[in-house]
């Protein structure tokens, strides 16, 4: 059987893998310690006191998710009220990865050198990164792990390619603050990061953002990305951005794919 | 003798730690060179020197309407976030007819007696638009009045603090270290059975997380609040009912359970004043912070934090500085003397404002990245050197933030090596790490485990300090002697540019803040020669701030 190199929903965070090309994946199921045998783990809460019936109740939840004979390892009262539960088992279920719709990175990860050469030959010039946190949310550390010159995990930012002219608004920006800024520096893209989830906050930052894009009637006029560790990167076309970048991103993927787009789309000034 | 210079001489040498209840009792280990920690504190002496001064010549919005709480108004029009507060208005107000320069409290006490009026019935006049302050020819019986309502508010807070002091003897003042523990779901109602709920499973600290927004509102809202994003937000209400909740669960399980929240932001004087009126135990509180994290300009930030903090050492409570955050924008090896710096400076600020040794729940955190070798070495050496440097500060320790991840399984592994740190390293209030936060705000299992995971670490290395000596030689104290040497370096700096520029120049947490730049700057008013602050003559400035 053919074997994934890796997850398939995955946003690689290894640099140099382009993306898996293979026939045929064929079915897969889970893997404890011997092949298919279906052996997965799992972890919950019941809102009742820790009795016999309650651990009864585990077990037949974990059967109903289709764990056939599922073993409840650990049980402890939280309280008067609550119990919690760590479960193992084994399940039937087959998954068939070719019949699965995955979307692959369309770009290639590129190092420095030819981030910049790509983005120079499509603009003839730096291209300008407007970045900020939105409304509530003070959260910068997304924002400056792929802007910042440190960046993250040894994957430096931005600010560290020659081609990009970064401006990091930080945190609390005010959607319209953000826009004007843009229109100031004249960006080729703006990158809005959210962490705060509470109340879907960050669904509701990036929708007033576009809106207010939107609004003045400046859709096109430059890039919009949006980042942060909860958003589902399928969701971009539905908020109304180009891109949205999910947990794991690192600065080299998204410098990547600005030179890829940039590339694509040519100057727009 | 300055109570700065009096910490260095109660380090302990060489002995096991003592039998004191109050505190952990730190154990020099490290051999530090004690004419450089001496240097560094002289220094942040004389960093701290000319703001201090800037702070004596200046009032703001914020703390005239904490004098005006204080002296009992409270109420507003409208509620939650979208309330204008009595407070809000009254001072607007009289900054409006007369200027705040010479204080608040002259002109509303003037028309008090004049008409016979409460203070809430000021703030109906204020409402209808029918108060017309004044600055009395003879302000003599007003200032007596306003004397007379600080000496009654005095004396509620003294009886908060009172009341604490018997609660801690009755039901029992928990084991150091303490278990800080955040509860943040928005929703007053939602954070009670939490928290009480945390306390069942063993936090002794509960903080209320504020919603992000509040820090640049320049009201507090008011009531019972249901709607907030990533926290609750801080009202004289909320705090009441989470104080009651956490009573009751206090008098269940047998100790009292401490309560926080954040006096920081544009409202820092007013928080303080509520948490001193709602009795709240401990309270975020940083002189940089809000400069740095938020974007609140100096000026306004470092007068807030002066009134805030007497307030604090008068109510008895423990405050909790910021610089935790630091590494999370800046570098943990690179940054981490910065730590130390803002450290020094929020410790001389604190004693400044009248706050005993005992208060300053001096705040640290390093990032162990999982790659780097070794670095939990640089960890135990940073903890080490802070504990040295700050025998007596009740220290709160941070997990890391940076480094979390999806992986909960190494998450929970983190967290526990950090506990064991905490444990190692004396630290007295282990604020606890979910193994889930890179993922979503803790559901009820992950409190739980998180406290299993840290109550497992304080139990089994519980007297591992006694027993753990780094080596002369080593690389633990080659590094802290290097933190500290690089601290005076940065002080030395700060101390020739002075903290305006050196804030401005990003030497802290990596952020450049202009010092007429942020918000909150229209709030700040240079007081006149007859400035009058009655709280400000109770407690002499901070001088006489402790009973």
């Amino acid at each position: 059987m053919n074997r994934p190199k890796r997850h398939a929903g995955e946003v690689s965070r290894d640099v140099s893998a382009a993306p898996v090309e293979a026939a045929s994946w064929g079915l897969v199921r889970p893997y404890g310690d011997d092949t298919d045998d279906g052996k997965v783990q799992l972890s919950f809460t019941l809102p009742v006191p820790s009795n016999a019936r309650a651990e009864a109740a585990a077990r037949d939840l974990a059967r109903q998710m289709g764990m056939a004979e599922p073993m409840v390892v650990h049980h402890k009262a939280m309280g008067p009220a609550f119990t919690f539960f760590i479960v193992y088992g084994s399940v039937d279920h087959v998954v068939d990865l070719d019949t699965l719709q995955v979307e692959e990175r369309p770009y290639p990860i590129l190092n420095h050198r030819e981030v910049d050469r790509r983005v120079r030959q499509a603009l003839g010039r730096r291209a300008v990164v407007v970045g900020a946190s939105l409304g509530t949310d003070a959260h910068t550390v997304g924002l400056d792990a792929i802007l910042s010159v440190k960046g993250w995990a040894g994957d430096k930012g931005l600010e560290s390619y020659g081609a990009f002219r970064v401006i990091n608004m930080r945190s609390q920006v005010d959607p319209a603050a953000l826009v004007e800024r843009a229109v100031m520096e004249e960006a080729d893209a703006v990158l809005v990061s959210q962490v705060v989830t509470q109340r879907d906050a960050h669904i509701h930052h990036l929708r007033a953002f576009a809106a207010e894009i939107e609004r003045r009637g400046m859709r096109g006029r430059f890039l919009m990305i949006a980042g942060g560790p909860r958003f589902d990167p399928s969701m971009a076309q539905e908020l109304g951005y180009d891109r949205i970048f999910g947990k794991g991103t690192t600065p080299s993927e998204v410098a990547s794919y600005l030179a890829w787009v940039l590339g694509e789309r040519g100057d727009r000034r | 003798m300055t109570s700065g210079e009096r910490q260095i001489d109660r380090i302990m040498f060489g002995e096991p730690a003592s039998g004191r209840t109050s505190t952990l009792g730190a154990v020099k280990k490290l051999e530090l060179d004690e004419g450089v920690a001496a240097e560094a504190r002289e220094l942040a002496r004389q960093v701290c020197r000319p703001v201090e001064e800037l702070i004596e010549r200046h009032t703001t919005v914020a703390i005239e309407r904490a004098v005006l709480r204080m002296c009992g108004l409270d109420g507003a029009v409208g509620q939650g976030v979208d309330a204008r507060p009595f407070a809000n208005l009254v001072a607007d107000t009289v900054r409006r007819q007369v200027g705040l320069d010479r204080g608040v409290a002259i002109p509303v006490f003037d028309l008090m007696i004049r008409d016979g009026l409460s203070i809430t019935e000021v703030a109906r006049r204020v409402v209808s638009g029918e108060a017309r302050f004044r600055w009395p020819d003879d302000p003599s019986e007003a200032r007596e009045a306003a004397e007379e309502a600080a000496r009654d508010a005095d004396s509620r807070i003294l009886g908060r603090r009172r009341e604490r002091d018997e609660l801690t003897r009755r039901l029992g003042d928990p084991e150091k270290p303490w278990i800080y523990l955040i509860v943040a779901t928005g929703n007053i109602h939602e954070d009670i059975p939490q928290a009480q709920a945390a306390a069942r499973a063993g936090t002794d600290i509960v903080a209320v997380i504020r919603s992000t927004g509040q820090s640049l509102l320049d009201f507090v809202p008011q009531g019972a609040t249901t709607e907030g994003y990533a926290g609750t937000y801080a009202t004289g209400e909320n705090f009441r009912l989470m104080r009651a909740a956490l009573d009751e669960v206090g008098e269940e399980v047998g100790r009292y359970v401490r309560l926080t929240n954040y006096a920081s932001g544009l409202c820092m004087p007013e928080i303080a004043a509520l948490a001193a009126l709602e009795r709240l135990d401990m309270m975020l509180n940083d002189c940089m912070y809000g400069i740095i994290f938020r974007d609140i300009n100096m000026k306004r930030t470092f007068i807030d934090q002066r009134f805030s903090r007497m307030i604090h050492a008068r109510a008895g409570i423990i405050i909790n500085t910021g610089e935790d955050n630091y590494l999370t924008t800046a570098d943990a090896i690179d940054e981490a003397h910065t730590v130390v710096a803002s450290q020094l400076i929020n410790e001389r600020f604190g004693l400044d404002a009248g706050l005993e040794p005992w208060q300053l729940g001096l705040g640290h955190a390093f990032e162990i990245d999982p790659d780097v070798p070794d670095q939990w070495l640089l960890e135990l050496a940073h903890a080490q050197l802070v504990r040295e440097l700050f025998p007596e500060a009740p220290l709160k320790y941070m997990p890391p933030t940076k480094h979390m991840t999806g992986n909960v399984f190494q998450g929970y592994l983190l967290d526990g090596m950090f506990h064991l740190t905490g444990v190692l390293t004396q630290q007295e209030i282990l604020l606890i790490g979910m193994m889930t936060e890179g993922i979503h705000t803790p559901w009820l299992a992950d409190r739980d485990l998180a406290v299993e995971n840290a109550k497992y670490m304080v139990n089994t290395a519980k007297h591992v300090a006694d027993e753990w000596w780094p080596p002369k030689d080593g690389r633990i104290r080659e590094r802290a002697m290097r933190v500290l040497e690089e601290t005076v370096g940065l002080l030395r700096r700060v101390e020739e540019d002075g903290m305006f520029e050196a804030i401005h120049a990003a030497e802290f947490a990596d952020t450049s803040r202009r010092p007429d730049g942020g918000h909150g700057l229209d709030g700040v008013i240079e007081t006149a020669e007859d400035y009058f602050n009655p709280f400000l003559e109770l407690w002499d400035r901070g001088r006489r701030a402790q009973p």
